[in-house]
């Protein structure tokens, strides 16, 4: 379809052994997740977890072997990250790093830094924030004002970033920064650049921002001449909007995208069995997270095969979201207060509320509806 | 089927169609005209008893090859009722009878066959069992949406009986048609999709084509979701069929026809709602695509008749088993 394909993948061979793994350190590990731990999942952070998930090989999966990775396949690891997103494992803490960070550092940092950087990330150690948001660019990314200005030995960093999830428990952040004035206004993705940020630095203030349920998931970053040292630029001075793009795609194209609710469907199915109702709607809901899974894999594919699904990626997260949002309230009509188990109708509630979060981060639904409207040649 | 081969039938297919379909012919089958050349045509490439094993004269195709020649028909909104044919044949074959040339209409169970007044003979599937009954079905009627003969049989004495090998299943009748509905639903999407583009980029308010503005192309956006899904949900559930046969594949299949009903709705929703007035006359070639995406998420099973099989399913086996069960059917995830 119009430049969009999807080829179907098979997931790899052993890959029965690897779930059986998983699901013994789960069912271990999550004895005591509740609605809110499995409500927020992959927002949740949770260290003494990620060095247990970094033990045991399953971050930086796919990274060579001489900075500490396991040199497997992607859908190898995508096997590992769909059992921890289907049961809505904690895996904040080491998430962002192992999605993002880490690829990028591998891609473009200098071999300085993937030796310092890579190995603390495979053991679980470190855990990044994505520094993209500001108070006045959301959408409009390539807006941003923050600016980083040369000065000895590094760059003098000001302004403020928004919106970046668990910050205030993170030990570093990939930032885009401003580092020369755009040279007109239509030109704003000229001059930006990528900066790895200490996040504990001197001048640097994280303060968290309460969400609307009650937590403290993301936070504001202000920067007063935070000193970065030249050592901790990514990739090349001027080239960060085609970085950070290039970065999103890899945010986008994960099993994530469909799964972040499906955990209420799955604590709630005892309970339905006395719903007459149920039936139709329970299998239109799992007819729906098969396909995925399967739009979800063949993505993964594409990126194995060393491919940039940047469109697809955004078609899959449109197409997840949409699913992953509506999960809860289809279930909604079919929970009974009285009759359903409290913890049901509390996960319901907590995804009714995080699940506004689903169509915003990563890129908003209409940011991706403009992508893929783009590749069908509208314009 | 080798990629090559498959790319090979599917290239010869896709001529075929697109030199004789269009909505002249479309008009004419609704009229009750039989698609007398393009079937001849089909006939001498094999088509029909494409799904039958080669050792009884056909060309051993798979359920997944046919899943996407019958998408591939669907583009063309299924100009002739090639599907039905194909499904007919591998039935009978598989039921140990022989299939001979001609039309061959497809009854499952009660339903009606679509074009049997013009079936050479009719393939009546009954559960397990597959009865080989003289053509033409002379009841006649037609396609509430898609307009086109859909005829009844009256009881006859079988000229042959044959029995379902188990692979196949109580529900094989149903199952293929369900595949080849969901396969069709698919392609007519895509063909939809490509119109509205097409439109939305000439037609002109404000000083500028339509397709300028976000609204429309939010509209589409979701339109392209839709189709992306419907099409990885067919050829989902003829990769299954192909290694867990027809009753293995249960819940691909059923997948599919709820996925792709659920697709053709939003779909035909969007694509009228950008065309706008012009779709919704009888001049405009659309509605004979929307009207068979109706008629094909309808026929077979509709939505809620498949999603009810699945949830039943996944509520007797517990919310324990719901994401085990998802990803145990995966191909080689078997070994241990």
């Amino acid at each position: 379809m119009v430049g969009l394909r999807f080829d179907l993948r098979d997931t790899p061979p052993g890959s029965a052994t690897l779930r059986a793994e998983l699901r013994a350190f789960l069912a271990e590990q999550g004895k005591d997740w509740g609605p809110m731990e499995r409500g927020y999942s992959w927002m949740g952070f949770d260290r003494a977890f990620s060095r247990e998930v970094g033990k045991r090989g399953w971050i930086g999966m796919t990274w060579p072997e001489a900075y500490g990775g396991a040199g497997r396949t992607a859908l190898e690891r995508y096997v590992v990250l769909e059992e921890m997103l289907a049961v809505g494992a904690p895996v904040g803490a080491h998430w962002i790093g192992d999605r993002q960070s880490g690829p990028l550092i591998l891609r473009l940092g200098t071999e300085e830094q993937r030796r310092d950087f890579i190995p603390r990330i495979v053991s679980g150690e470190l855990a990044f924030a994505i520094g993209l948001s500001e108070p006045d660019s959301g959408s409009d990314l390539a807006s941003l004002r923050t600016r980083a200005e040369k000065v000895p030995g590094g760059w003098k960093v000001n302004g403020r970033k928004v919106w970046t999830t668990n910050a205030h428990r993170c030990d570093f952040a990939i930032t885009l920064l401003r580092t020369s004035p755009a040279p007109d206004p239509r030109a704003k993705h000229q001059g930006l650049s990528q900066f790895l940020i200490d996040l504990r630095a001197s001048g640097l203030t994280i303060r968290p921002i309460l969400d609307l349920v009650g937590e403290e998931g993301f936070n504001e970053l202000t920067f007063d001449d935070v000193f970065v040292p030249d050592s901790l630029v990514v990739g090349e001075i001027g080239k960060g909007w085609e970085q950070a793009t290039a970065e999103l795609a890899i945010e986008r194209a994960g099993p994530e995208r469909y799964l972040s609710s499906l955990p209420l469907l799955t604590a709630a199915l005892e309970d339905l069995r006395a719903e007459p109702a149920a039936a139709e709607m329970v299998g239109r809901l799992i007819a729906r997270a098969g396909t995925l899974r399967q739009m979800s894999l063949a993505v993964a594919g594409m990126l194995q095969d060393g491919q940039t699904p940047a469109r697809e990626a955004a078609l899959v997260k449109d197409v997840g979201n949409d699913f992953e949002q509506a999960l809860p309230e289809r279930l909604r009509d079919l929970l009974m207060p009285g009759r359903t188990p409290p913890e049901v109708l509390e996960m319901q509630r907590i995804m009714t509320m995080v699940g506004r979060s689903y169509s915003l981060r990563g890129g908003t639904r209409e940011i991706l509806r403009g992508i893929i409207a783009r590749q069908l040649g509208l314009r | 089927m080798s990629d090559d081969l498959r790319a090979i039938l599917l290239d010869q297919v896709e001529k075929l169609l697109s030199d004789a379909a269009g909505p002249d012919l479309l008009r004419a089958n609704e009229r009750g005209e039989w698609p007398a050349a393009l079937w001849e045509e089909a006939e001498a490439l094999g088509l029909p008893l494409a799904l039958v094993p080669e050792a009884m004269g056909g060309a051993g195709l798979g359920w997944g090859d046919a899943a996407a020649l019958w998408q591939l028909l669907g583009r063309h909104a299924s100009p002739l009722p090639l599907g039905e044919g194909m499904i007919a044949a591998a039935l009978l074959a598989a039921a140990g009878v022989a299939p001979r040339v001609g039309y061959l209409g497809l009854a499952v169970d009660t339903a009606p066959v679509a074009w049997g007044r013009r079936a050479a003979a009719l393939v009546q599937v009954m559960g397990e069992t597959v009865a080989l009954q003289p053509g033409p079905a002379t009841r006649q009627g037609r396609a509430g949406f898609a307009r086109e003969p859909a005829d009844t049989a009256a009881p006859g004495v079988p000229v042959a009986e044959g029995r379902l090998p188990p692979a196949y299943g109580p529900e094989a009748g149903m199952l293929a048609g369900a595949l080849l509905n969901a396969a069709r639903i698919a392609g007519a999407l895509e063909t939809v999709l490509a119109m509205t583009v097409d439109y939305a980029n000439t037609r002109k308010q404000f000083g500028r084509p339509i397709g300028g503005f976000q609204a429309v192309q939010q509209l589409l956006a979701r339109c392209a979701g839709e189709v992306a899904v419907a099409g990885v949900a067919a050829g989902q559930a003829g990769r299954a069929a192909d290694r867990h046969g027809l009753a293995g594949a249960t819940f691909e299949i059923a997948s599919a026809k709820v996925v792709c009903g659920e697709a053709a709705h939003a779909g035909a929703e969007i694509v009228h709602q950008v065309h706008a007035a012009i779709g919704f006359t009888d001049d405009h070639a659309l509605h004979l695509f929307t009207r068979r995406l109706w008629e094909w998420r309808d026929g077979f099973g509709a939505e809620r008749v498949w999603a009810r099989r699945i949830g039943e399913a996944a509520l007797a086996r517990g919310g324990a088993a719901l994401w085990p069960d998802l990803t145990t059917r995966d191909h080689g995830e078997g070994e241990r």
